[in-house]
């Protein structure tokens, strides 16, 4: 009976799942979408400015985001989400991050063509393929089997040639091809393993998202100087003041 | 005389209270504890849907009660099971509410799932009253005591038993009453015994599908994962689930907080995860000393390099890292507190060969106890008490134990660790650090609340790494030869200074670089004597925790939240403390829902048959509201603060709200007698005033009472608390029946709305007992009770045409 107001509740709550799943759109062209993605970043990243030191993100982070089809690196599930300014879940328990937070820690990282850079934590491989359009080698250290193959074979099949992707234990890092111009942490970790300090190139920075699986709190630049000793900058990826009143 | 289904009832209730009491355990296993509260919160609004639906349907479902009566209650036990299984195929992830509105349909099914075995239960004890409804009292007090056995028996299952194996003992309960049902009934034995059997053999086929499916973002799950890990061993209790895991391939290197110049790496480790996640580590034996030198690599290091200590206290002991670090530098004898007794079973029992069982050793003296009460039962003198990153990084981050109540960094909790300090000791809080600073800062106003005097600033100082603070509180004040040795370790280890009496700030931002030196400038502002202007300005909320209001990690504040949202794509979701917004999000839909069940009735409601001698609904609705929300904030204010008198969480809500609900119990079985000689409204006058006059003087001095005989032994402690729990739960116990007895005499069809209605205002109350009590403290909720009860004195549903006029 419609009028049971029982009975329209249970409908309404049923429309609720059937026009959430309407809102899943049909995208045709991913560069427009991947272009819109990066002008938000653009615009986020300018109200960041303060805690980024910088107006904007480097132009070639900016264009590798608008190149990598990050739909490719989601299940197929989250696809039409794939271009929205947030973490993903990618099964495993695993996520893929926000795009804004990868361009930030990509930007942070200073990579030149000539780099290379170690990655731990491989997950879908968007992180590595990002890295790829920007620096000469990355390599790349999962401890997950099944997200290591696929994202080995996610990353052959797209062309990126120059990731090397490994199933292991990324704690000591990789000897054979330290040492290394950047090194990013994404893989959630107790401390900084030393092994990898020594791996850092003198002058190199390794980057360390702090937070749970989805949201990042802070992020841990850590910045060998030349003399070897090693400074940390913690960023908060948020223009946010803590106090009022004082600034 | 009609036989009363009394045992049915009892059996039912027990086990529809234990239900819950076992949900909040699997949902904390499965999701996090926070959610838990939710979840479980709403669910039990299927008591007031239950009430009307009744309400609406009470002639059909009345005709037929000897049938519907234990099909209710078989389906209570059926459902109790089938819909726990269903919710976790509905793969929901909450930590992606902020982002996915689709995650709020999936939680709001998980609850409504959930709500159907509460509604079975809430029937069946509905139409029991209202097919005896002469005698409802006497169920109601059968109700009561069995939600008493239920209380304390999921405590004593929970003991015995994994949590999936508990859920099938409860619904196995449930079909049992259900048998006892059809006996009072007088079922032919032949019918009863071939349902029985068939029901039975279902619920054994649901039993066998049971799994927990716990969310893989958990760190358990996780772990497990990579290649190489095992299971080695799994216990539980009602403190929690404790999964010890062993990687075979790639070792555990837990060593949360070391510096990042450390030279040194963590021994060989096995995981032992909490609830599935707050890993925590049972160290390798070392062979020589030095292989624990990573141990001083941590903030938490400090206070050894300052001075040795003689006599260390380590409160949370867990799998033994802080006892090693004590051991490393030297300590001469340790004390290691710890409240969970499994850990201590698995380090010395389990994995003795592997840990060197560390808790054996010479020097190493070991108590299963909260901190707070092994420190008021013993007299020792301290050269360090130590306390360190108790929670688990994850959910503390997130914001998700805003929630928690926690008595161990508390006002009166530090007084009462610095009491214990000898002359020059320290007393050690790390924590893990948060961005913008929240831990730290709070720390800071929790010491100043609790020593007012300025030479206090003398005794400080706060070191932090990238991840972790310490603060060090001294008994006495630092001297320039400290302060040099802190500021010598901190360079070492890259550490920076947050305060120390001599600090400048350029010794504050050095290794690990902030925007602005925060922890420094916070310090610098709260120490400098106008910390209220501070406090005021600051984005989170940093008011002291105390032992009235013990939310520590709250730090949510509504003039933040607009601001914190339009951040929420600018990499700003880390700002946001789920934890109260999802209190806050219970509450709002518990009132919208409620609004729902109470108001949808009350245009259908059937009129009166008799047109006689009505009552106003009003005065019902109000009424049975009110008296819903009283009794809840009671309960739930005093058991917080006999849960601090008695200190273990768990026994000492076993034994308390066992105590509330059985006394209640026999209040409503008194008032029957009571009722007979005067008029209920009359009575209802008196019995409030006693709650309220018991619960004022309460107030006023069971404090001073707890600090009296805090020392005393834990035996005696709890014959006292029942002694004081007792009065006012058995005057608690009769609103209820008394204004259920006067509905029964000429308007019993109101009886399924006022317990529906009842049902709701149990449940609003419970969720905003909490934001109450985070707000502005206990004692505020237990004045909101009475007020509650006051208000209703005028209120009494009763048909007496010469004192009430007829509606």
């Amino acid at each position: 009976m419609n009028s049971n107001p029982y009975i329209q509740f249970v409908y309404a709550l049923v429309f609720c799942f059937i026009s959430a799943d309407e809102s899943v759109y049909a995208v045709e062209d991913y560069s427009m979408v991947r272009k819109n993605m990066v002008q938000l970043i653009k615009y986020d990243v300018q109200s960041t400015r303060d805690y980024l030191d910088k107006d904007k993100l480097n132009a070639k982070v900016l264009k590798v985001l608008e190149t990598v089809p990050r739909h490719e690196f989601v299940p197929e599930s989250q696809i039409p989400y794939a271009y929205e300014n947030r973490p993903l879940p990618i099964g495993h328990g695993q996520t893929i991050s926000q795009p804004y937070i990868v361009a930030i820690m990509t930007d942070l990282l200073q990579l030149s063509p000539d780099s290379r850079v170690l990655e731990l934590g491989t997950g879908s491989g968007y992180q590595a393929a990002v890295l790829s359009g920007l620096v000469k080698e990355v390599y790349s250290i999962e401890i997950v089997e099944p997200l290591g193959i696929a994202a080995q074979k996610r990353l052959q099949k797209l062309g990126y040639g120059n990731v090397t992707v490994k199933i292991g234990d990324g704690y000591y890092g990789w000897e054979e091809h330290a040492p290394f111009d950047a090194i990013i942490v994404t893989a959630a970790a107790s401390h900084i393993p030393p092994p990898l300090v020594e791996q850092l190139k003198a002058g190199g920075r390794m980057m360390v998202p702090v937070g749970s699986f989805f949201v990042t709190q802070q992020l841990l630049l850590v910045h060998k100087q030349t003399d070897g000793k090693l400074i940390n900058r913690q960023i908060l990826p948020v223009r946010f003041v803590p106090v009022t009143g004082d600034h | 005389m009609k036989t009363l289904p009394l045992f049915s009832i009892a059996l039912l209730s027990a086990s529809a209270l234990a239900y819950e009491l076992l949900l909040m355990r699997l949902f904390s296993i499965i999701h996090w504890h926070h959610f838990a509260y939710m979840i479980i919160g709403l669910a039990l609004l299927g008591y007031g849907f239950s009430g009307s639906l009744i309400a609406l349907m009470q002639d059909r479902l009345i005709r037929h009660f000897q049938t519907v009566y234990p099909l209710a209650i078989a389906l209570f036990s059926l459902s109790s099971i089938i819909c726990f299984e269903i919710t976790q195929t509905l793969s929901f992830n909450t930590e992606e509410i902020l982002w996915d509105f689709r995650q709020s349909l999936l939680l709001l099914a998980v609850f409504v799932l959930l709500s159907l075995p509460f509604f079975f239960a809430g029937a069946a004890i509905c139409l029991a009253f209202l097919f005896y409804k002469d005698r409802l009292n006497q169920l109601y007090a059968a109700d009561l005591f069995g939600a008493g056995g239920g209380c304390i028996g999921v405590v004593g299952l929970l003991n015995a038993l994994f949590p999936d194996h508990a859920l099938v003992a409860i619904s196995a309960l449930g079909l049992c009453a259900a048998l006892i049902a059809g006996i009072e009934l007088k079922f032919k034995p032949i019918t009863l015994a071939s349902y029985f059997f068939c029901l039975s053999a279902l619920l054994v086929f649901l039993a066998m599908q049971l799994q927990l499916a716990i969310s893989p973002y958990k760190s358990l799950p996780h772990t497990l994962l990579i290649n190489g890990m095992e299971i080695v061993s799994e216990r539980s209790s009602p403190l929690g689930l404790i999964t010890v895991v062993n990687s075979k391939k790639i070792p555990f290197r837990h060593a949360p907080g070391m510096s990042i110049a450390s030279p040194h790496q963590p021994l060989p480790q096995l995981a032992v995860f909490t609830d599935a996640d707050n890993m925590s580590v049972i160290t390798g034996k070392a062979e020589n000393i030095q292989q624990l030198a990573y141990l001083g690599q941590m903030t938490s290091a400090l206070p050894y390099v300052l001075k040795p200590s003689d006599q260390v206290l380590i409160i949370g002991s867990g799998g033994g890292a802080d006892v090693l670090q004590a051991k490393f530098h030297q300590a001469a004898h340790i004390h290691a507190v710890e409240l969970n007794p499994q850990y201590i079973e698995l380090v010395s029992q389990d994995f003795a060969d592997f840990s060197g069982d560390i808790y054996q050793q010479a020097n190493i003296d070991w108590h299963i106890a909260d901190g707070r009460d092994y420190l008021t039962s013993h007299e020792n003198q301290y050269d360090l008490i130590q306390i360190s990153l108790l929670d688990s990084f994850n959910a503390s981050v997130a914001g998700l134990y805003a929630l928690n109540e926690n008595y161990l960094y508390t006002t009166e909790a530090l007084k009462l660790y610095v009491s214990r300090l000898k002359p020059g000791g320290y007393l050690s809080i790390t924590r893990w650090l948060k961005l913008p600073p929240r831990d730290a800062l709070k720390l800071f106003t929790t010491v100043l609340e609790a020593f007012k005097t300025p030479s206090i600033r003398q005794n400080l100082v706060m070191i932090r790494s990238w991840q972790t603070t310490t603060l060090l509180i001294k008994n006495g004040a630092f001297n320039a030869q400290e302060i040099a040795q802190v500021e010598n370790f901190s360079a070492e280890r890259n550490f920076d200074l947050v305060y120390t009496p001599t600090i400048k700030e350029a010794q504050a931002n050095r290794y690990n670089v902030l925007k602005q030196a925060w922890f420094y400038q916070g310090a610098q502002a709260l120490l400098s004597g106008d910390s209220q202007t501070f406090i005021e300005n600051y984005k989170f909320n940093l008011r002291p925790a105390s032992d009235d209001q013990p939310y520590f990690q709250h730090f949510f504040r509504w003039s933040s939240l607009p601001e914190m949202l339009s951040l929420l794509s600018k990499g700003g979701a880390g700002l946001i403390e789920t934890g109260y917004l999802i209190i806050f999000a219970t509450l709002c839909i518990a009132i919208l829902t409620s609004l729902f069940f109470i108001l949808g009735p009350l245009f259908r409601l059937p009129k009166n048959p008799s047109q006689t001698k009505l009552i106003k609904r009003r005065h019902v609705a109000v009424y049975f509201f009110a008296i819903g929300l009283a009794f809840l904030m009671i309960e739930i204010a005093f058991i917080q603060k006999f849960i601090l008198f008695l200190h273990h969480p768990v026994y000492s809500l076993a034994i308390t709200l066992t105590a509330f609900l059985v006394f209640a119990g026999f209040g409503s079985a008194y008032c029957k007698q009571f009722s007979k000689n005067a008029p209920s409204r009359f009575r209802i006058v008196g019995v409030i005033s006693l709650i309220v006059a018991l619960s004022l003087a309460y107030l006023c001095f069971i404090d001073d009472l707890f600090q009296l005989t805090a020392a005393w032994p834990l035996i005696a402690k709890f014959i006292l608390s029942i002694l004081l729990i007792a009065p006012l739960a058995f005057f608690m116990g009769m609103p209820m029946p008394l204004a259920l007895n006067s509905l029964a005499q000429d308007n019993a069809h109101l009886i399924p709305w006022a317990w529906g209605i009842n049902g709701c205002a149990s449940v609003i109350s419970s969720v905003a007992a909490t934001l109450l009590a985070m707000q502005f403290g206990f004692s505020i909720v237990i004045l909101t009770a009475v007020i509650c009860y006051l208000s209703v004195i005028g209120q009494f549903p009763a048909s007496d045409s010469a004192m009430q006029p007829v509606h």
